[in-house]
């Protein structure tokens, strides 16, 4: 039988006989479509144990598969390819060599949190995909993602001061992703701000630098926090099986 | 929340992003207060509540970087903390949540607090609240109707509140209950405050989109679609500004018009403006006293031309 929708099958998936008679009536060339059969063997039992074991992904086994996430998804909204419900499908049978396909744009979850607000099982899928990039990046699957750069050197500035100071955190991303830091539209931006009131931003910049925001008497919530997220670190790689730090 | 009066001086929680590109928001925000006869006073060495991104490391150091704010609140007598940054007022909230229903989260915190040398907060002692709370509680639409000066009648505003004021709805359990109450599904707050001040607010469906605030700089081209679907959606509703109360939303929104325009050649006009900002000058304030010039979004023309500030 002809395949009306081609396009929803993956090419690899499809055969097409270039000479084909069946019973009698010559089915060559595409009205002998097939799409080839397969047997999955290679599924992997522990992934959904592993994503479950992380931050976020522990409610993953609730899932029906109803779809309001993918239906009510930002990020979906502006790329087809991102899709919440499919990816707990996957993880759930444990179909890791699919869900790969996907591994560079599942970091890309923005965190708000429409899925988690309709999702009618409490499933939080919203933490299910910060468990799920983590996953990818413990693996090895995928390098850290620009996220996960900004991510870690956020809570590194807190964890250290107590307090963040926006235009560091800035200037480290940019650094640590090795892009330059002159983007243009970054450039229009202070500029413009700049030939509007030059003194004014000169000194406040300045202060920034001289006078970093931090919180007194912080050394020993410091000591406390590296602490429990050394435990968390060595808790997470035991949970996926992986050696070692990043 | 009962009574305005314990409203008229509460804790306050500014946190980091009010100090640095969202100062303008603090600055209006304070104005404001004074000018309505609000007393804020300001949590005694707070430390950021962990934002966006500490929870990505783990969720349960921002449950304690939070709590260790709620319990300074506490400790300063206070019973009610008000904080403008949707991101602190979502996590205290979150953090509030989690204590009273997470036993790990209590754990934890209990164990991290213990080492820093300080009690863990207990949860129920102190109620976060939002700058938006916080003038329709203490003040009402009524009062600000009869302080309005300057009113902002013919000034065209969409209200966009972003993600972290209504979800996830259960660290909400104040929100959609019946008449009074702020709805997560459409909050109108904002639009009552500002309605009350005079402004014509028209029908926007993107209040509660995302502006792609998490991602700002590390996915630019992802928050730039998201930014100017909500941009352009305002001006297709008529909007001449767009009133935020949120200091990530508000400068996400500025920085990704400019880039939308010098990246994909989209220009667009409207107006970001902090709603303590367009509230202030209605009740009378100059735009330097809210912090106008502190925008990105250069809207000085655009409110000299509508009489104001």
């Amino acid at each position: 039988m002809p395949i009306h929708e081609k396009s929803l099958i993956r090419k690899e998936n499809l055969v097409e006989n270039e000479s084909l008679v069946i019973d009698g009536v010559d089915v060559s060339g595409h009205w002998s479509t097939f799409i080839t059969g397969r047997s999955l063997t290679d599924y992997n039992d522990d992934m959904q144990d592993e994503i479950a074991a992380l931050p976020g992904g522990e409610n993953i086994h609730r899932c029906w598969q109803c779809g309001s996430c993918t239906n009510a998804c930002t990020v979906n909204a502006v790329n087809p390819e991102f899709n919440p419900r499919y990816w707990i499908y996957l993880i759930r049978l444990g179909m890791e060599e699919e869900l790969l396909r996907d591994k560079d744009i599942i970091w890309q979850c923005v965190s708000c949190n429409k899925c988690t607000y309709a999702c009618p099982r409490d499933v939080v899928p919203e933490g299910v995909m910060k468990a799920t990039a983590h996953w990818l990046e413990l693996k090895g699957h995928t390098p850290k993602s620009p996220s996960t750069e900004f991510d870690e050197e956020f809570s590194g500035q807190v964890i250290k001061t107590g307090k963040i100071e926006e235009s560091r955190v800035i200037m480290n991303f940019f650094r640590r992703t090795e892009q330059p830091l002159a983007q243009p539209w970054l450039v229009a931006l202070i500029k413009g701000l700049a030939f509007r009131f030059p003194v004014f931003y000169l000194m406040r910049m300045g202060m920034a630098v001289v006078r970093r925001p931090r919180t007194r008497n912080w050394a020993k919530s410091r000591r406390a926090i590296n602490e429990y997220v050394q435990e968390v670190e060595a808790a997470n790689r035991a949970a996926v099986g992986a050696k070692g730090g990043h | 929340m009962d009574g305005s009066n314990d409203l008229k001086k509460v804790a306050y929680y500014p946190g980091c992003a009010l100090e640095g590109t969202g100062h303008a928001y603090n600055r209006s925000t304070k104005a404001v207060g004074k000018s309505l006869g609000l007393e804020l006073v300001e949590l005694e060495n707070w430390n950021c509540c962990g934002a966006m991104e500490v929870k990505n490391v783990d969720p349960k150091i921002q449950t304690y970087l939070s709590a260790r704010n709620l319990s300074i609140a506490e400790d300063m007598g206070f019973d009610k903390v008000m904080a403008p940054c949707n991101g602190c007022y979502h996590n205290l909230k979150k953090a509030e949540y989690d204590l009273a229903n997470d036993p790990k989260s209590v754990e934890v915190n209990e164990r991290i607090s213990a080492k820093a040398g300080h009690d863990a907060y207990k949860p129920g002692k102190v109620e976060t609240i939002h700058a938006l709370d916080w003038i329709k509680k203490a003040v009402g639409e009524e009062e600000l109707a009869k302080r309005v000066q300057n009113s902002l009648k013919g000034i065209k505003v969409a209200n966009y509140y972003g993600c972290m004021y209504t979800r996830p709805r259960h660290i909400f359990p104040e929100k959609d209950k019946g008449p009074g109450t702020e709805s997560t599904a459409k909050p109108h707050f904002m639009d009552d405050i500002l309605a009350a001040a005079g402004a014509e607010n028209v029908e926007f469906p993107l209040k509660t989109a995302c502006c792609g605030g998490a991602h700002s700089l590390s996915d630019s081209d992802m928050s730039t679609k998201l930014v100017l679907n909500i941009i352009e959606t305002a001006e297709a509703c008529g909007a001449e500004v767009i009133a935020t109360e949120c200091p990530t939303c508000h400068t996400g929104l500025e920085m990704h018009q400019v880039r939308a325009e010098k990246v994909l050649g989209r220009k667009t006009n409207v107006k970001i403006l902090y709603f303590t900002q367009l509230l202030g000058m209605a009740l009378g304030l100059s735009a330097s006293k809210v912090g106008v010039q502190e925008n990105l979004s250069d809207s000085r023309a655009f409110l000299k031309e509508k009489g104001l500030g």
